[in-house]
């Protein structure tokens, strides 16, 4: 019995050590009753699978009583949020590709008269469907809200029409990924998700090696400017990235058939900026770190977010605003953007622009950020 | 700011939050000598050491390096300087060959190769370039270090506590070659705990709680303490030790080996409580103050702000 009661005090011993040590690690201590209550209500109020409000375009060749019912049926609907009514036709495309807005909705020239004559006159929707999970929802139920909203119009002379199979046609032209196939959407994604969870950790755990093991205090003895051996230390990675986009890359078309119609210097252009934003910010991890435990951490800190706030996992349109707001700063997002833009959609220059702006000026603050941060000296 | 000093800092104080580590320390050290830094733990060497070659910033004072501002020329003191710090901070997952060659590339030494070969070369370490640094035994890790932070020939040389640790024949190699670079020219600042190396030193610096207590040779030191020190020897000095302490005369009471000092600086107090506690398997005799006993007595007294100034 001794034997057991020594055994006791000694876990008690080792436990109470843990405790202390636990208490010590600030950051980690932090992390642990943190990050759960904030990705809790961060990921729990934001994730949407079924994504409503999704911003509509719609071009009218015809303004009469029947279409403007469509068009409210659509928005009591809550699936359609008509945003903005173009008279180009040619304008729609631009619209999608550029991911305005998630929906085209094309009503032609003639259309009440041909319903009222029976003709079954087509309503187009033009769906962004590049990711198959955010419009399915809103277009399987189209031709439901379309029919509802009509039978308040369909009375008196009419109601013959109403009793009949429905007296018009929804014609659906899923853009970018007509078969709606998942790999399509996940793989160009999984190109993001990739680089950011190595290239991030990789980073961030560089530098706090060399203050684990007291070599920092030598490389700071030594005349290198921070500028210099940031640079020294990142470039080495940006290869690593490089080679990890022509793996990705090369798996997405030879193993997974996902198209590529755009142009590959903008695809890569996009993968530069998105490596050294990445980069920087491991960067600025391991300067915040104390140990490369820590810098992992941060790592995963940053990591479900992006996952989840970007668009990556979840329709982006579904979440509410706030998150929305969160994941535009994310870099993640910007570079699905323009993946998915350039290998589904072809988008042109123009349209990945904002996308280029945003992860520059996210890498530009973060550097700025690392600069200040980063210590000349032992201080 | 004279032009011979390699380093001339005056009324240096750093504090971490509300820990003053150094508190006004003045330095004027001559270029090509070689002095030595002593205190006990915590003294403010190490500090001290970090705000002279720019890793630090002072909180107050100023002072120069090799000519150069502490403050705002940090860039220009480090290519001039070679720090050795008190911990092994080469990298343990890179050759020894690796390391040479990226101190070397650090400092633009060219070609780096062949400078690289005549420091293994130096150091006898052509045969085991290929082995990782983490792997040497201390006493090599030790050599290497020295021979990473001299590649680039500095002026000056701050060495950290760079034999704690070592067997005593590596501290004597380390010592012999400390010397050799001294004679090339360079100004060596080495702190240390031993007394052996202390005297090896043309002159010393002892910080206690962040302030100098003194300076000066060797010899001059000792003297200036006005110690006298009676030396016993013999079977029962172990009993002598418990009841010498607090005896009249008696300042401190120490064991060097086998033999125990006791020393003081009233000469007749001293004697009568030596000759009272006389014993037959006790041996007595008075003997010069080692610089051990110099110190042991500057620390005792440093609590009470004795400063003596050189």
């Amino acid at each position: 019995m001794t034997g057991a009661r020594a055994s006791l005090s000694r876990i008690w011993a080792v436990f109470m050590k843990e405790l202390v040590q636990m208490r010590r690690d600030r950051l980690t201590f932090g992390m642990m009753f943190g990050i759960p209550i904030v990705q809790l209500i961060l990921f729990g109020f934001a994730i949407n699978t079924d994504p409503r409000n999704l911003p509509t375009a719609v071009h009218l060749e015809e303004q009469t009583p029947i279409v403007r019912t469509i068009l409210s049926g659509l928005e009591v609907s809550g699936y359609y949020d008509i945003v903005m009514e173009t008279p180009d036709p040619r304008e729609t495309a631009d619209l999608l590709a550029r991911g305005e807005v998630a929906f085209v909705v094309s009503i032609p020239a003639g259309f009440t008269e041909r319903l009222i004559r029976g003709d079954r006159p087509q309503i187009l929707i033009e769906a962004d469907a590049s990711d198959p999970a955010a419009a399915s929802n809103a277009i399987a139920r189209a031709e439901a809200i379309i029919s509802s909203a009509l039978r308040l119009d369909l009375r008196g002379p009419l109601e013959n029409l109403a009793a009949r199979r429905q007296p018009f046609e929804v014609v659906v032209h899923a853009k970018y990924n007509p078969e709606g196939i998942t790999q399509y959407n996940i793989v160009p994604g999984l190109l993001g998700v990739i680089l950011t969870m190595t290239l991030v950790m990789i980073t961030g755990m560089a530098m706090t090696r060399e203050v684990e093991r007291g070599t920092m205090e030598n490389l700071l003895a030594m005349p290198a400017r921070p500028l210099e051996v940031m640079a020294g230390k990142i470039a080495p990675y940006v290869l690593i990235g490089g080679i990890q986009t022509v793996v990705i890359l090369t798996a997405a078309r030879f193993l997974f058939d996902v198209p590529f119609v755009g142009a590959l210097w903008m695809l890569l252009l996009g993968v530069a900026v998105f490596v050294l934003a990445n980069l920087a910010l491991g960067f600025t991890f391991s300067t915040i770190a104390q140990s490369q435990m820590q810098a992992m951490q941060l790592t995963f800190f940053f990591f479900l977010p992006s996952l989840l706030l970007s668009g990556f996992m979840f329709p982006f349109r579904g979440m509410p605003g706030w998150a929305q707001a969160i994941g535009e700063t994310l870099p993640l997002t910007h570079f699905l953007r323009i993946v998915r833009g350039v290998m589904l959609k072809g988008a042109d220059f123009t349209q990945l622009l904002t996308s280029l702006l945003a992860m520059s000026t996210f890498t530009l603050v973060v550097i700025g950020i690392v600069m200040a941060r980063y210590r000349r000296t032992l201080d | 700011m004279t032009a011979d000093l390699a380093i001339d800092v005056r009324g240096l104080v750093k504090r971490f939050g509300d820990k003053t580590a150094v508190d006004g320390v003045d330095i004027q050290m001559p270029r090509g000598a070689v002095w030595g830094f002593l205190g006990p733990n915590g003294s403010g060497k190490t500090t001290t050491i970090r705000m002279i070659c720019g890793l630090l910033k002072p909180t107050e004072g100023e002072g120069s390096c090799l000519g150069y501002d502490i403050a705002r020329e940090a860039g220009r003191i480090k290519k001039q300087t070679g720090y050795m710090t008190q911990r092994f901070s080469f990298w343990s997952d890179m050759t020894i060959r690796e390391n040479l060659e990226f101190v070397a590339r650090l400092y633009q030494l060219d070609p780096v190769g062949r400078i690289v070969d005549a420091t293994l070369e130096s150091l006898g370490l052509t045969q085991r370039q290929r082995q990782l640094a983490g792997a040497l035994s201390g006493g090599w890790k030790q050599r290497l270090a020295l021979a990473a932070v001299t590649m680039h020939n500095p002026k000056l040389l701050l060495l950290d506590e760079p034999t704690a640790g070592v067997d005593p024949q590596a501290r004597r190699d380390f010592w012999d070659e400390i010397h050799r670079l001294s004679t090339e020219g360079m100004t060596v600042l080495v702190s240390t705990h031993y007394m052996d190396e202390a005297e090896r030193c043309d002159r010393i610096v002892y910080l206690a709680n962040g302030k100098k207590v003194v300076e000066g040779r060797v010899p001059a030191i000792i003297e200036r303490s006005n110690l006298v020190t009676f030396k016993g020897e013999g079977e029962g000095v172990r009993q002598l030790a418990g009841r010498l302490k607090g005896k009249p005369g008696v300042e401190h009471v120490a064991y060097f080996g086998s033999a125990l000092h006791v020393s003081g600086t009233d000469r007749d107090k001293i004697e009568q409580s030596v000759l009272a506690a006389r014993s037959d398997d006790v041996e007595w005799r008075e003997v010069r103050a080692s610089l051990e006993d110099a110190f042991i007595a500057l620390m005792a007294g440093a609590g009470a702000d004795t400063r003596v100034h050189a």
